[in-house]
């Protein structure tokens, strides 16, 4: 291309750029004109309207609250309501002197720093004519102090709030949860216009999973108010449509049994009914009193609460990860029928361990000196460890996982509740994608006795529990049974999910041993077959917490109490036509037979006897 | 044009007029741009509910943004031109990046988590999108022609659709519009662009088809605010009375009232036009437009005398995009536009934004101040 052909299409681009700078200045002119036009419109001859709607006559949208539904037991009896409340709030803008006040105020109620801290935090996040709460839920007392010296604090006034209550206090805290102020984050998540006027919201359980259906729809109305402000007028209103009240599966008698009989163990019970999986105790001890936590709980008392050792606010029967112990060893012993990989009469000896070939590791059994010769209904009743080391190892490590995943093991178990853990069931693909290791025979002997890596919350035990009650039908647990609302249909109950077609004759064999070891004499729970008038159906289970040595001899007495097994036991009654399967998990518990199995047979004796019109 | 010619005389005779100077510092553009940094803390003050933390917050943004200006301004335009495609390719790197991130975190992903501090690539590639178009438009002759064209459509949809996706509809807007901004200054035939403008029009209902919920809530609340007034069109018809209430003289200072405004979780950022306006009122309102409208003269006269096609178009683009940005949110808290997630340039609260404006204007001044003399 020629230098001067260049040259003149540079002077080319150089006319058409500056004709555009021309045209851009030209149209950003026009359209900066357009703003102030419109901006003419609003604020000279819209003035005098817009004015008045923001000040004197002015129509303020004022939102209607709606009313939290309330939480129902199955019995009817009531979980969480509302309570009037009485709150002491200031509007920072019609007070002269805030410091004074509050000065005068900390001496005249007794109200301590941190209330008063709490206070000047939310002030400040908030415009200064807005109403903000310095003492929630006042006593009577302190109501009649203020009502006397209220002339002489302008700006302060006690407002009535409904105010949400737990009764049961720290009896089923993890499974309804509780609710607290509106945070920043949840401030930008929720949508706005339902929660314009809300100050609360679900922070746990069902109170949090089930929010959209408790909080209800907000209304508004449209109030003409004069000078001072003070509503003469409504011009047009939308009721709010009240929250749903939520029927659950829960019975909180039978939930307090449960927990009462967990006396000062820390652990978790589930209840399931069996033939619907409508969940009927939902225990996790300790608890916690949620109460606290709606007015706003203490900055001390959140700590107590956190740096407990016992952990009353972990949701055990949801979050709590444990590992099995003998209670898997009957879905062992059902997945070596399913695959024909054992005849229920074939025979081990157990000489009190079991070692691989060419291996000198010797894996104990819990009875030092063996069970002797046993077949499967002697192993599961007696629960011989070595029976399923050598069933494991037939069975192998690909088939446990599959036929336990079946069971749900290893998977959440879909319950209405947020937050829940997924768990563990080992298999020789995680531990290679996850550890980058290879599977060794000896992690799938102590698999066949539910250790190892095998990681379970309850929810998921009591889940496979009914499922073997079932007879290989899968439910899935759900807490809420109905939701009270013209409007709204209750919530979509799949009452059996998935049928596993099981052998019955393989799972009717299954069953009679663990009815055996209830009711046998050589049953490891047969302190909770005496004196009943039908047949429970059961498994005890001890899992280590840690690692014994090799031949090393321990006393549970000595060692320290956290390091003691946790007690296991899984259920399900009457066993010929069952309606309950619990599953109990007591940490530190020591024996599933001596410790978690008679919290069972409680929950099931009341059960059965109150239910024996169903 | 008056006020260029006057600036272009401005000579500082203090010392403190060389030592900006020698900091490649174009002196009015520095004076706006400090003048609307001054503005925005007093109206923050009085939008932030006078919170003195908020304040200390934003100065800190802002002087990190001007120190990044000064840099900027340091450094040759060659080297804007020579690292362009780079540049534009790590954003668009960075954005697919936070997009499969995102696929991992829940909603909304916009950044990426730098420990430090949070980098939205958002941002970057609102500069280096024109700056990409701009190097490669300016590869050949000008006006483009089809091929490239198409090309550059290409390069700009890209960024646009992906930011599109986190989903941010107000700052992919401003990508395109400042991809667009160049191929307009490169002398897009007007034809072509009405053709265009009818295209989009007649694609209107497709696009309402892949757009969220919440961003067609957003059209029909403009449309009809009335229609939802403690939802969706609350924020218009609050704003409106803000601002109409104001009227000529405004409230003065801290002296809005507008109750309803405190439910606005945006008063301080992109809805702080409607507290200004009602404290300020229409006088208050002209001046700050007067203001906007002298920095973007001043930014397109710097493109009018820049030396070479590519920080031509540059620059032309970046005073044009800065434009879009002052319309599309004051447009939309005056109710004549939808309301997108847009804020007030240089006045809105938070970081991100100032930062990648004053770095624009960086680039604005480092071509002004490194002109090479060439014989008429």
């Amino acid at each position: 291309m020629s230098r001067i052909y260049t040259v003149k299409n540079k002077l080319v681009e150089s006319r058409l750029f500056l004709n555009r700078i021309i045209a851009a200045f030209i149209v950003i002119l026009l359209l900066t004109s357009g703003l102030i036009v419109r901006l003419v419109y609003l604020q000279i001859v819209g003035h005098e309207h817009y004015a008045t709607l923001a000040k004197d006559n002015s129509i303020k949208i004022e939102p209607l609250v709606p009313t939290r539904g309330i939480i129902y037991d199955r019995h009817g009896k009531v979980l969480a309501d509302n309570t009037q409340s009485f709150s002491l709030e200031l509007i920072p803008e019609q007070i002269i002197d805030l410091d004074d006040t509050l000065l005068r105020l900390q001496k005249l109620l007794d109200i301590s720093d941190e209330k008063i801290d709490q206070f000047q935090k939310q002030r400040k996040r908030q415009k200064r004519f807005v109403s903000t709460p310095l003492l929630i839920s006042m006593s009577d007392e302190e109501i009649a102090k203020f009502a006397v010296v209220r002339p002489y604090f302008p700006g302060v006034d006690i407002q009535a709030r409904l105010v949400r209550h737990y009764p049961y206090t720290d009896l089923a805290s993890h499974v309804i949860g509780y609710v607290g102020r509106i945070n920043e984050a949840e401030m930008k998540s929720l949508p706005i216009a339902e929660y314009r006027g809300s100050s609360h919201v679900g922070k746990i359980g069902i109170e949090n999973s089930y929010e959209t259906e408790l909080h209800g729809k907000t209304g508004y109305a449209e109030i003409e108010t004069n000078v001072q402000g003070r509503a003469i007028n409504t011009v047009n209103s939308v009721p709010p449509v009240p929250g749903e009240n939520l029927y659950l599966t829960l019975d909180i008698d039978l939930q307090k049994t449960a927990y009462d009989a967990l006396d000062t163990f820390n652990g978790a019970v589930v209840a399931i009914e069996i033939k619907t999986g409508g969940v009927l105790v939902f225990a996790s001890r300790p608890g916690f009193d949620p109460n606290p936590f709606v007015v706003g709980i203490s900055n001390d008392a959140y700590q107590a609460l956190q740096s407990s050792d016992n952990q009353p606010l972990f949701n055990r029967a949801l979050r709590g990860l444990y590992p099995l112990g003998s209670v898997l060893k009957p879905f062992i012993a059902l997945a070596g029928l399913e695959y024909n990989a054992i005849g229920v009469e074939h025979r081990i000896f157990c000489p009190g361990y079991y070692q691989l070939p060419n291996v000198s590791h010797r894996y104990r059994d819990w009875k030092r000196g063996g069970h002797g010769s046993v077949n499967m209904t002697d192993a599961i009743t007696q629960s011989c460890d070595v029976y399923f080391y050598s069933l494991a190892l037939t069975l192998g490590i690909d088939r446990m996982h599959d036929f336990l995943q079946h069971f749900g093991f290893g998977e959440k178990s879909g319950i209405d509740l947020t937050g829940e853990k997924q768990g563990l069931l080992p298999s020789r693909e995680w531990k290679r994608n996850r550890r980058n290791q290879a599977w060794y025979p000896g992690e799938t002997l102590i698999t066949g006795i539910g250790q190892g890596f095998l990681q379970i919350t309850p929810i998921q035990l009591a889940r496979a529990t009914a499922t073997l009650a079932n007879k290989g039908k899968v439910v899935t647990p759900f807490l809420v049974k109905k939701s009270v609302n013209p409007d709204s249909t209750s919530p979509d109950i799949k009452k059996i999910q998935e049928d596993l077609e099981l052998k019955p004759e393989n799972i009717n064999s299954i069953i009679s041993a663990m009815v055996n070891v209830i009711h046998d004499p050589h049953g490891t729970a047969k302190i909770i077959g005496k004196d009943i008038n039908y047949q429970i159906a059961g498994k005890t289970g001890t899992a280590q917490v840690f690692n014994i040595k090799q031949d090393a001899k321990y006393n549970e007495n000595d060692i320290n109490f956290k390091l003691r097994d946790h007690a296991l036991f899984i259920s399900f009654a009457p066993a010929d036509d069952p309606k309950i399967a619990v599953a109990v998990i007591v940490e530190n518990g020591g024996h599933g037979g001596s410790v978690a199995a008679p919290i069972a047979g409680k929950v099931i004796k009341q059960f059965l006897e109150n239910n024996h019109e169903n | 044009m008056k006020t260029e010619t006057r600036s272009e005389q401005f000579h500082p005779p203090s010392v403190i007029g060389n030592i900006l100077r020698k900091l490649h510092i174009d002196i009015p553009l520095f004076i706006g741009l400090l003048l609307i940094s001054l503005l925005s803390f007093v109206i923050l003050y009085s939008a932030g509910s006078q919170d003195m933390d908020v304040l200390m917050r934003q100065a800190a943004r802002v002087g990190l943004a001007f120190l990044l200006m000064t840099i900027l301004a340091h450094v040759n335009p060659y080297q804007f031109k020579r690292y362009s495609a780079l540049l534009f390719g790590l954003g668009l790197l960075l954005l697919v990046a936070v997009l499969v991130l995102g696929q991992f975190g829940k909603g909304a992903q916009r950044w990426l988590d730098l420990g430090v501090f949070r980098f939205q690539p958002s941002e970057m590639i609102k500069i280096t999108t024109p700056m990409m178009i701009a190097w490669y438009l300016a590869e050949h002759a000008l006006p483009p022609k089809p091929k490239q064209l198409l090309i550059a459509g290409i390069l700009i949809i890209i960024p646009t659709l992906l930011i599109a996706k986190q989903p941010d509809l107000g700052t992919s807007l401003l990508v395109a519009s400042s991809g667009a901004g160049v191929l307009f200054f490169a002398g897009l035939s007007w034809r072509f662009m009405f053709a265009i403008g009818a295209t989009l029009t007649g694609l209107t209902p497709i696009l309402w088809h892949f757009m969220r919920s919440y961003q067609r809530d957003r059209v029909l609340t403009f449309l009809n605010p009335e229609a939802d007034p403690l939802g969706r069109g609350y924020h218009i018809i609050q704003s409106k009375i803000a601002i109409g209430s104001g009227g000529i003289y405004g409230k003065g200072w801290l002296g809005s009232t507008q109750s309803e405004l405190d439910f606005l979780p945006e008063s301080s950022t992109d809805f702080i036009f409607a507290v200004f306006a009602e404290e300020f009122g229409l006088f208050g309102c002209v001046g700050l437009l007067a203001l906007y409208f002298l920095i973007i003269s001043r930014c397109l006269y710097i493109a009018s005398q820049a030396q070479d096609t590519y920080s031509r178009l540059l620059a032309g683009s970046l005073a044009f995009t800065f434009f879009v940005y002052v319309f599309v949110n004051i447009g939309m808290v005056i109710g004549v536009l939808p309301v997108v997630g847009v804020p007030l340039p240089l006045i809105s609260y938070g970081g991100t934004s100032i930062v990648t404006l004053l770095s624009g204007f960086g680039i604005l001044m480092s071509i002004h101040t490194h002109k090479k003399f060439l014989p008429h």
